[in-house]
């Protein structure tokens, strides 16, 4: 029998906010253990917590670009369990009135653009650290409070590197709505993986694994290629699946049972009391709004549409927004914006790599390019003149036609002097000038070179050639 | 005798450099030296601290700063155990809690200390404020001043029993379903629960986070709205705290009660109530009349259903604030071989009976599968509670009840029937409910033994200070709030 693999995510991702969910203390991945806490985040006898501002407007704008509503009232609630990690023996999140529902994510994969739902996007508090010694263990409390949104998705996607793709999308939007940062390196980016596989054609959904908090994008691919397989032949052997949630050991490269349905927790939900619920007003959320960004699908697809560069060169535009902002600014108005991309790209960034320095920085205009590439096409300029042009562009700014000029770059066209090259060139050179006379064309090529070489350069090497079939032909 | 002194009667004295704070100070030590063996208010005092704040208290008296700005300069308040004051224990009359000092100052203790208040002591309670007696603190029971075989209530009984025994100048405490209404009812002092939102419970060890309010319990009404104006206002560590002003509430005292619609809640007036409780309350009512007030019947239908309400979004939330009691990052631990073994060991030694209970009891009421048939229920039921308060405050401006069933009990009468402990309860849980403001003040004696009864007004949202002013005309009309324990 063939089966399908049907895949829903929970991802939880750090929010980009200076200090904790619920108190002062700073969001800091690397420090000293138990050194950035404080009563509330210590859960110390009567302390209360008292939401972040900054991580409640992340929220919304995190909603909006996933295109999900943003309700008019949600609330938090305490979700209960014990363990030494859980500073409060309870974590802050939200239950049943989120932040954001129903949205989804567009991303491309396997040639085509794929969709998937979101089903919501809450905000909830991350726990402390366990760290487990020969004789004893410890709670690094650091991290326990930090801001973290969690991210649901409807189960559609259908294989691992599809999951692997999503992911990657979604990380992406969320840098650039400025959400979160996404080191993978500091632990900003988990996920649960909820697996199911059933018959191809079936409506009904298989036994359901949930795979916990993994930490690579490549390893949760991993657990599903090793997940899947699992499940196919337990069903094929005539077994039965069960309802559990399984732990993913990276090293081994399996998963492994942790608890079943029987065993799983009862969190005993219900409404944050010392939290008033959240009521967003048109103002609040009208200011979200004005930091919605333009989604990188959208840019991509935007870049490729309205300016006609390949999708590749679009990539490079998505990918570094400030160079992408660069090239819409030098592109205004021209004509010849495939050449404008390979200067931003080819030069442009190479040599902002190579420097290291930003767009922000540069010393020149990005009209400079547009500038640029016109006396390129007009003939004014060859393009090793060009490239002259630029390193003094990028070195001390101005306009090319300046520096042109300046500099003495522009290209000979004109048949005076040219004529005079010429004639040179084929009165020293008589083996060559007969060769071609003789009908061997690409002799023809010597010495047109030889004029380039008496021009230092600057004769325009179209109209030397046709002058020197002129002279040749007699 | 210092001691004997109200809070403003000292405030005078101070200001006038008749006495020092120190000599306050002094004179509260000396009075737990002599009643505190009987009365067991106190569970800890740190004296040195206590008579070091008196001092620098004296140094700003003789810099000139004065009460108008500090309306609490030098005056020796104590605390119920449950307030985090830096370096101070917070027990919260539990084991559980060890040796635990707090590492920072709660919201009410920074408000007070900067009022001028000279803070100290730690006042006995029902363990983690469960209970109506103090029967329920794991370090012995408190005793009531006028007759110790008696409880004074709970589970502020600590502070009611030290303010009634003259240990202190006022006391700070908190009421979740009348823990502080009902002690002063039965100490026979004044206890006042303001509105939810308006004191903040920032450094107040939480019981159940939506019911409870900090207070003031004092010798007369006066000093409740110095201590309440001192305590009030919006806190930014308090998310729940009411951004609303803070009126004068000691300026806007005075007046009789012309004018005053008093309403009568016909479901509070049960059978049941004791006697002369009955006696003393019908009383109460025709000298409001009789000072201008209009007394108006009012129905409050869901009133039958408080007990039951509280003690399920109560226990809920408090099996989830007591979680954090595990013996992980402070206070007293029992080891395990893994982790869920050290909270069984230590929560099954650290905490007491009824806090068992209660855990187990929200426990339940939380679990899938019963959360929709007893805390969304409850949560249905308290709206309609709240609603009965406000149909009724668009009649009358305050609701006249007794604030107790009946006087004091006796030690170790009701702790074999939680049930009938519960029910002491029964007219002040619903102000919590509703989330409104609620004053007891003394409104009579029973006869054999001499054992106060409690008034209880309930005002407004945020009409605390017409609550006082109603409060204050009855007690200035009437002789019982200059009565005192004889000890």
């Amino acid at each position: 029998m063939e089966y399908e693999t049907v895949i829903g995510l929970e991802t939880h991702v750090q929010l980009k906010t200076k200090s904790k969910m619920f108190c002062g203390c700073v969001n800091l991945f690397g420090s000293e253990p138990n050194t950035n806490v404080c009563p509330v985040c210590l859960g110390m006898p009567g302390v209360l917590p008292v939401p972040n501002e900054r991580a409640m407007q992340l929220t919304a704008l995190a909603g909006y670009l996933l295109n999900c509503e943003v309700p008019g009232f949600a609330k938090f609630d305490r979700k209960n369990y014990f363990y030494p990690d859980a500073s409060k023996d309870y974590q802050i999140t939200q239950f049943d009135f989120p932040s954001t529902t129903t949205g989804h994510v567009d991303f491309e994969f396997g040639g085509g653009i794929e969709r998937v739902r979101i089903t919501r996007a809450h905000i909830e508090e991350d726990v402390g650290k366990s760290n487990h010694f020969a004789q004893h263990s410890g709670v690094d409390f650091n991290r326990a409070g930090v801001p973290l949104l969690e991210i649901v998705s409807e189960p559609d996607l259908r294989s691992a590197d599809m999951a692997y793709e999503y992911l990657n999308a979604l990380k992406e939007i969320l840098i650039y709505g400025g959400i979160s940062d996404c080191d993978m390196e500091k632990g900003m980016v988990r996920c649960d993986v909820n697996i199911s596989v059933r018959p191809i054609g079936a409506e009904e959904l298989g036994v359901k694994v949930e795979i916990k908090n993994m930490n690579t994008f490549s390893g949760m691919r991993r657990a599903i290629n090793y997940e899947v397989p699992r499940q196919i032949e337990t069903l094929e052997s005539g077994g039965t699946l069960v309802q559990e949630t399984r732990r993913w050991d990276d090293i081994a490269g399996i998963t492994e049972s942790m608890r079943t349905k029987e065993q799983a927790h009862d969190y005993r939900y219900f409404p944050e009391p010392d939290i008033m619920p959240l009521k967003p007003d048109e103002a609040w959320l009208t200011e979200v709004r004005s930091h919605i960004v333009e989604l990188p699908l959208a840019r991509k697809q935007r870049f490729v549409r309205d300016y006609g560069i390949p999708a590749q060169d679009a990539d490079v535009f998505v990918g570094n927004v400030a160079l992408g902002g660069f090239f819409e600014k030098a592109v205004e108005g021209a004509k010849n914006t495939k050449a404008i991309a390979n200067w931003v790209i080819n030069n442009l960034q190479a040599r902002l790599i190579e420097t290291g320095t930003t767009v922000d920085e540069l010393k020149f205009e990005p009209a400079a390019i547009r500038e640029l590439v016109g006396i390129i096409d007009a003939g004014t300029i060859s393009s090793k003149g060009g490239q002259e042009v630029f390193a003094e562009l990028f070195e001390n700014g101005g306009s090319p036609v300046v520096i042109v000029e300046s500099k003495g770059l522009a290209q000979v066209s004109e048949s005076g002097e040219l004529e005079k090259w010429c004639q040179d060139a084929i009165d020293s050179n008589p083996g060559p000038a007969d060769d071609y006379r003789n009908g061997k064309e690409n002799a023809i090529n010597f010495l047109k070179g030889q004029v380039m070489k008496a021009s230092r350069g600057k004769a325009n090497p179209q109209v030397v050639g046709e002058t020197l079939a002129k002279l040749l032909k007699g | 005798m210092l001691h004997e002194l109200t809070l403003s009667g000292l405030t005078a004295k101070l200001a006038a450099k008749e006495v020092s704070s120190r000599e306050a100070m002094q004179a509260c030590l000396d009075r737990i030296d002599a009643v505190d063996g009987q009365v067991n208010a106190f569970m800890s005092i740190d004296r040195d601290d206590a008579l070091g704040q008196a001092d620098a208290a004296d140094a700003a008296l003789a810099k000139g700063n004065t009460h108008a700005a500090q309306p609490l300069l030098g005056v020796p308040i104590s605390l119920k155990d449950l307030f985090c004051a830096k370096g101070q224990p917070a027990n919260c009359s539990s084991k559980i809690l060890g040796n635990f000092l707090s590492p920072y100052d709660g919201t009410v203790v920074r408000k007070l200390r900067d009022a001028g208040a000279v803070l100290f002591g730690r006042l006995n309670m029902d363990e983690f404020a469960m209970g109506s007696s103090t029967e329920n603190s794991a370090f012995g029971r408190s005793n009531n001043p006028w007759d110790l075989e008696r409880v004074p209530g709970g589970s502020s009984g600590g502070c009611a029993a030290a303010v009634a025994a003259q240990e202190c100048f006022g006391s700070i405490g908190t009421d979740t379903g009348g823990s502080i209404r009902q002690p002063a009812a039965l100490c026979g002092c004044v206890g006042l629960k303001p509105t939810y939102g308006r004191v903040s419970r920032f450094g107040v060890v939480a019981f159940a986070s939506s019911l409870d309010q900090v207070g003031p319990l004092t010798k007369d009404v006066r000093d409740s709205a110095t201590l309440l104006g001192a305590m009030s206002g919006h806190d930014p560590h308090d998310s729940t705290s009411v951004p609303a002003d803070v009126p004068d509430y000691v300026a806007e005292l005075g007046g009789d009660l012309k004018g005053i619609k008093l309403g009568l809640p016909r479901e509070f007036l049960i059978d049941g109530i004791d006697p002369e409780v009955r006696a003393a309350f019908d009383a109460a009512v025709k000298q409001c009349e009789a000072l201008g007030a209009e007394i108006h019947e009012v129905s409050m239908p869901h009133t039958e259903y408080g007990v039951a309400t509280y003690y399920i979004v109560a226990t809920a939330e408090a099996s989830a604030n007591l979680a954090r009691f595990d013996g992980i990052r402070y206070g007293d631990r029992v080891d395990g071989d893994d982790p869920f073994s050290l909270y069984c060991n230590t929560r099954g030694r650290g905490f007491g009976e009824e806090v068992k209970r209660r855990i187990i009891l929200g426990t339940y009421v939380l679990s899938s599968g019963y959360y929709d048939a007893y805390y969304l229920r409850a949560q249905k039921a308290r709206t309609l509670i709240k609603r009965d308060f406000e149909q009724a405050f668009e009649t009358v401006d305050a609701l006249i009840t007794p604030t107790v069933p009946a006087p004091a009990f006796k030690a170790g009468e009701k702790m074999d029937d939680p049930l009938q402990m519960y029910l002491s309860d029964i007219f002040t849980i619903s102000c919590n409910l509703a989330g409104t403001c609620g004053i007891s003040l003394p409104c009579g004696f029973t006869s054999e033994p001499k054992l106060p009864i409690g008034l209880q007004f309930l005002g407004k949202p945020f009409g605390e200070s017409q609550l006082l002013q109603i409060a204050h005309a009855y007690e200035q009309a009437t002789p019982w709030h200059t009565e005192r324990a004889s000890l």
